[in-house]
């Protein structure tokens, strides 16, 4: 799948986004609003869906080498976000899904979780 | 590359949007000089845990950063409250961070333990009322 994709399925608003960031390949994906969560269980996913708003969204996907965030429930982050965003190559998408559904759409059209237990 | 690159940063304390900053800059030096992007990985999440802790908890701090080209040493101080049971605060789930924190998405208790597991060696010192420092190494082969 491709971060273009993710933006079809999910109804998403392309609130930053180049071509090349769009035709991204994505495998896997994490849903959290907890992003100590994210740093600490999180291991080779591409795309973070969560509904949590501030900077430390972006600085977490950027740790953790992520090419996207989908903020979920219609959430829109101010243009601080979307900046930082911008500067550190990171797609972001909003969709008016909840979590739970975004991540079961997701699911179903292949995205994965990426973890085994 | 010269056998040691050294970079300091001041955390300000008062401004969670800015947390991040040093751990960001050190992950772009990092991948200019052509390091293992697992251990750059590794490197830039401790130094984010270890950062935002120190916005959360300790009223910023400062941060001093070698990178070797067999290792990557942090050294964070700050001057806030202390850790009272270190190894108390080194399980994970264990937190002290108050609600306004986690509504920010941090203070799960993963913090410190997230650290360790992503270094090759850590040590926490800390006094009560005086501050912590903590020093971490990445390997970086």
């Amino acid at each position: 799948m491709i971060v273009r994709d993710i933006q079809t399925i999910l109804k998403a608003t392309v609130l930053h986004a180049n071509e090349d960031l769009l035709d991204s390949e994505v495998h896997t994906a994490c849903g959290s609003d907890m992003m100590s969560d994210v740093l600490a269980f999180v291991k080779d996913q591409s795309v973070l869906l969560t509904g949590l708003v501030n900077p430390q969204v972006v600085r977490t996907a950027e740790m953790m080498d992520m090419v996207c965030i989908v903020f979920v429930r219609g959430k829109n982050p101010d243009p601080t976000i979307v900046e930082l965003a911008k500067e550190r190559g990171i797609a972001l998408l909003s969709t008016p899904y909840r979590m739970f559904t975004a991540c079961g759409l997701l699911y179903e059209n292949g995205l994965k979780g990426g973890c085994t237990i | 590359m010269p056998q040691t690159i050294h970079f300091q940063y001041t955390v300000p304390g008062d401004d969670f949007t800015r947390a991040g900053e040093a751990s960001s800059s050190v992950k772009k030096a990092l991948k200019k000089i052509g390091i293992n992007p697992e251990v750059i990985r590794k490197v830039a999440i401790a130094m984010y845990e270890g950062e935002i802790n120190m916005v959360i908890h300790a009223g910023g701090g400062s941060i001093d950063v070698d990178i070797t080209p067999d290792e990557v040493r942090m050294v964070l101080v700050d001057h806030g409250p202390g850790i009272a049971n270190i190894d108390l605060a080194m399980q994970e789930g264990w937190s002290t961070a108050p609600d306004d924190v986690r509504s920010l998405g941090f203070g799960a208790g993963m913090g410190l333990p997230n650290m360790k597991k992503c270094s090759d060696d850590m040590t926490v010192e800390s006094v009560v009322g005086q501050g912590t420092t903590v020093r971490m190494t990445v390997l970086c082969h």
